[in-house]
This record gives structure tokens, sequence and C-alpha cells, in this order.
């Protein structure tokens, strides 16, 4: 029975993925409809083979962007909390503008970037904001997560300020800063794209958005669609990815990452 | 954090471990805690603090373990000098077991001697021999969600017991276990501190837990906690569980139930 229910979750959005193909593909044919209203998925995986070169290089210029942005995300939301819980002033100074900075659309601070910084910095500027501000908060709620007893115990044998953040506050923060590294690796991406498309209106660049862009501009509709997926696809790695990453760290200890049978 | 007032010399020479003299606790809202409370416990002695929830017993068991200072009063703890062998002259354990989830059962034994510095080699032997002295040599590597909730308090006493301290303070140690790993645990406290000849505070709301293990039960008033009585439970050692059937053990009991009785009936919920 519960083997019979796993097969079936993994089933299950298959043979919907399959049907939603499948009634696409009939819409298309029998309205006849051309390419460039609305391309057969058939065109569309045509185009993602044909124009593999093209779509795989850019593939490469927006991951890699995304990845830049993402570890200034990691890095720099980890040790702006870190600096926040050494320091009430500091955060008290400092983390309305953090929420400012998140809460303004990123579409509309990238222009201004792109202005006073160079285009591969300005891109990677926006991956950070859009990325760092989970990480931020949730490493700070994980840092102010510590068990009280447990800092008792490390005042008691009189412990450093550096091994409590070492040896309690970060361990116990961990699985936070793993759930806001999750969220931030998804913004990223996203971040990383929304630069690209303005960075693209305004003139050079390469990524995955700049190519669905310029395709839009040449009614290149199927290279779109299939720019598109590969998009969507880079998202669900990553976020499987980080989600690993996270589950091999914390398995042997953390609720989250255990089995549900005890 | 203040320190709490320290005269070694004084409270050494005259057998004492522990000396709480007026001490009082004050909360910043304005409740006060504990006291005015005076206190002697000798070295080697087994002593409980008992009292209802709420009478300042576990402040009064913080305060001597150095979390936080007294409002006023003094808290005197005899030290010894010599601290860079990774030894600490307390050791503490909570209501629970308070250990870090993310590491093995060695790594938790480990803490205070890594936060003391201790050379490897020296810790390592010291871990081994207090995961022995609780029975728990082969769960090392565990990890703290594999092991019941006794198992995970012996833990808790190896971590007190690594730094071969002088003192043990326990603070409602037991309270959320069953009975019978309650009572095995019992008996195993007793064997540790006849073997290793530690002062024990502990502290209870258990009348029966606290004479059949201490030599001095102080029975604790309703907040502000201030001692309304003590008795000593003078019985034939070593004890065991024949002790704890015994005629002897019901009188104490009743006497200290019932020296207890005042400080429960000013409270309207128990």
């Amino acid at each position: 029975m519960n083997s019979f229910q796993n097969i079936g979750r993994m089933l299950l959005p298959v043979a919907v993925l399959a049907a939603g193909l499948g009634f696409w593909e009939l819409v298309v044919r029998v309205n006849d409809i051309q390419p460039y209203v609305l391309p057969s998925p058939y065109v569309v995986f045509q185009t993602l083979v044909g124009d593999w070169p093209v779509l795989s290089e850019s593939l490469g210029v927006t991951l890699l962007t995304t990845l830049e942005g993402f570890i200034a995300a990691a890095v720099g939301g980890v040790a702006l909390a870190l600096l926040f819980n050494q320091s009430k002033w500091l955060e008290y100074s400092l983390f309305p503008y953090a929420v400012i900075l998140q809460v303004t659309p990123v579409i509309a601070i990238a222009p201004l970037l792109l202005i006073y910084l160079p285009q591969q910095t300005a891109v990677i500027v926006c991956a950070w904001i859009v990325g760092f501000f989970p990480v931020l908060s949730n490493t700070t709620l994980g840092l102010n997560s510590v068990d009280r007893n447990l800092s008792g115990l490390f005042q008691l044998y009189g412990a450093s300020k550096l091994q409590t953040l070492r040896y309690l506050k970060l361990p116990a923060a961990l699985p936070y800063i793993l759930g806001g590294l999750r969220i931030a690796g998804g913004l990223s991406l996203i971040g990383a794209v929304v630069a690209e498309i303005a960075a693209g209106t305004a003139g050079a660049g390469s990524g995955l958005a700049f190519r669905i862009a310029e395709s839009g501009y040449r009614l290149n509709i199927p290279r779109m669609f299939a720019a598109l997926l590969l998009l969507s696809v880079a998202g669900i790695v990553i976020y499987g990815l980080l989600a690993l990453v996270s589950h091999l760290v914390l398995r042997r200890w953390h609720e989250s990452a255990l089995g549900k049978e005890n | 954090m203040a320190e709490p007032a320290l005269s070694e010399t004084d409270i050494d020479t005259a057998g004492l471990a522990v000396r709480l003299r007026a001490v009082i606790k004050t909360y910043e809202n304005g409740v006060t805690a504990l006291g005015p409370l005076d206190l002697d416990v000798a070295k080697g002695e087994f002593i409980s603090l008992l009292g209802p929830s709420g009478c300042g017993k576990s402040t009064a068991l913080r305060l001597i373990a150095g979390l936080g200072a007294p409002s006023a009063g003094t808290v005197s703890v005899s030290h010894r000098v010599n601290r860079a062998d990774g030894r600490h002259p307390i050791g503490f354990v909570f209501q629970e077991p308070t250990l870090m989830p993310w590491a093995s059962v060695r790594e938790n034994v480990r803490l205070p001697l890594k936060l003391a510095h201790a050379t490897a080699a020296e810790a390592n032997s010291r871990i081994e021999n207090a995961l022995a002295q609780v029975g728990l040599s082969e769960f090392a590597d565990a990890y703290p969600r594999e092991l019941s909730g006794g198992m995970k308090m012996r833990v808790s006493l190896a971590r007190a017991l690594v730094t071969d301290p002088d003192i043990l303070l326990l603070d409602e140690p037991f309270a959320a276990l069953d009975e019978i790993t309650r009572f095995r645990l019992n008996n195993d406290l007793l064997d540790l501190w006849r073997k290793l000849h530690k002062t024990v505070v502990f502290v209870t709301h258990s009348v029966f837990e606290s004479v059949y293990l201490s030599q001095r039960v102080i029975v604790m008033t309703a907040r502000p906690g201030r001692l309304a009585s003590e008795f000593r439970i003078a019985t034939v050692e070593p004890r065991g569980e024949e002790f704890r059937t015994s005629a002897e053990y019901a009188g104490y009991c009743r006497a200290v139930s019932s020296a207890l009785s005042p400080s429960y009936s000013g409270q309207r919920s128990a």
C-alpha cells in the first residue's frame, strides 16, 4: 500500500505533464496555430536542440551570474547577521535599510544600478539584493533561537564570545541558515534574470533572459519558450541541490531531515 | 555580569563547600524570588532543597553556580586555585537534558573540556571515564535524539562529571522521567556520590526523592523562598531499595511533608 502510494506520488505529476503537453500539441495542430503565435511543444523541443549552441552559452552566463549573486547573498547575509548579533546598536541602525532594500522591487532598482555600475557588476548586485535578505533574517532568527539553558551552560564554563559563537550559536542557527539559502538560491536566479532584462534593453548581454527579450523582438516565439524552459529547469535544479545539501548536513540530528515514522 | 563574592580561604577552613549569607534575589520586574536565605553546605555533603514550584530553589542553585548575581547578600563557593587542567569546580545538571542535538554523546560530554582548551589526550580519557561512570560507554557515538529520556539525563550527568567538579548542582534533574527510571537514576546518583565524594546540592519538589537521597533536607517556604525547616536524614549507610520501603523512610517523609504543607497553603493553585 505504502510503496503503491510512493509510486503514485512520482507518477501523477508526470502524467499531468504528459496530458498537458498532449493537449497543447493537439490544440496547436487542430487549430493550425502558427509557431510565431503559439509553438507546439514539439517545435519548442526542436528549437531547444537546434539552438542548443546559442542557448547553452546563455545558460552558462545566467548560471554564473546567479552563482556569483548567490555566494554574495550567502556570505553577505550571514556576515551581516553575525555583526547584528554582536552589536544591537548596529542592528538597530542598519536593519531598517535591509528591509527597505528588500521591499523595493528589484526591477525598479536595476536600471539605476546599470547607470552607476559596470554591467556585469550591476547584474550580480541585483542578484545579491534579492537573495541576501532571506539569509539575513533567517540567520538572525537562528542566532536568537539558542536554548537558554545551553547558553547558561556555556556561561558557567566561562566560554568566550568566539567559543559561544562557534560551538553554540552557529550550529544552532544552521538549520535556519540553510532554510534561508534555499530561498536565496531561487531568488538569485530571479535577480539575475531581472537585471539581464533591464540590461538587455540597454544594449549588451547574452544571458538567457536577454535571449528571451531578443527572441521576443524577432518574433522567434519557439526560442522564447525554449529559453524559458531552461530557466525553469535551472531554478528547479538549484532548489533541488540546496535541499539536498541541507538534508545531508542536517540528517543526523535535525527534525526537518528525519523520517516521519518515529 | 558581576561575579558572586568569593572568599575561598574563609569557607575552606570552615570545611564548607558553599555558603549563602542573607541572599536575596529580586528580578527586574520587582518580584522577589528568593530570600533572605542563609545556607551552609559542608564539603562532601548531599543536601536537597525542597519546596513548591516558584519558591526560588532553582534561583538559589543558579546563584551558587554563578549564573547571575544576588541582589543582596553574599554567595561563597569553595574554588580550587588551579583550573588550567580542564577541571572546573562546579558541575550543573538542568531539569532538561540540555544537550546539543547536533553533537554526538561524546562531543556533548567533551564540551566543558573543549571550552577550557584541554588537550585531546587528556580530554579523551576523561570522557571515557565519565561515560563509564554513568554506564553509557557503548553509546558514545549516538546522537541525543536516538536516546531515551533517562539516557539523555545520564549524558547530562556525565557532562557535569567530566571536569571532575567538587560541587555538583542538580536542578530537578529527574522530574520529567518515569518512576522506574527515576528510582534507578536515584540509586546511580547515590553510588556516584559515595564513590566520588562530591558535594551535591539537589533541587526537587518531591518529598520522597529528597528524603531518599540526601543527608539533609532543606524545606523552603513559598515565594520569596526562605528556610522553613531542615531535617537530617540519619540512617544506615549505604542506602538502597530496602530504605525506600522502610518504616523509618515513611516516618521521615511524613515529617518533611508536614513541614512542607504550610508552603503550599498560601497558594491558590497547586
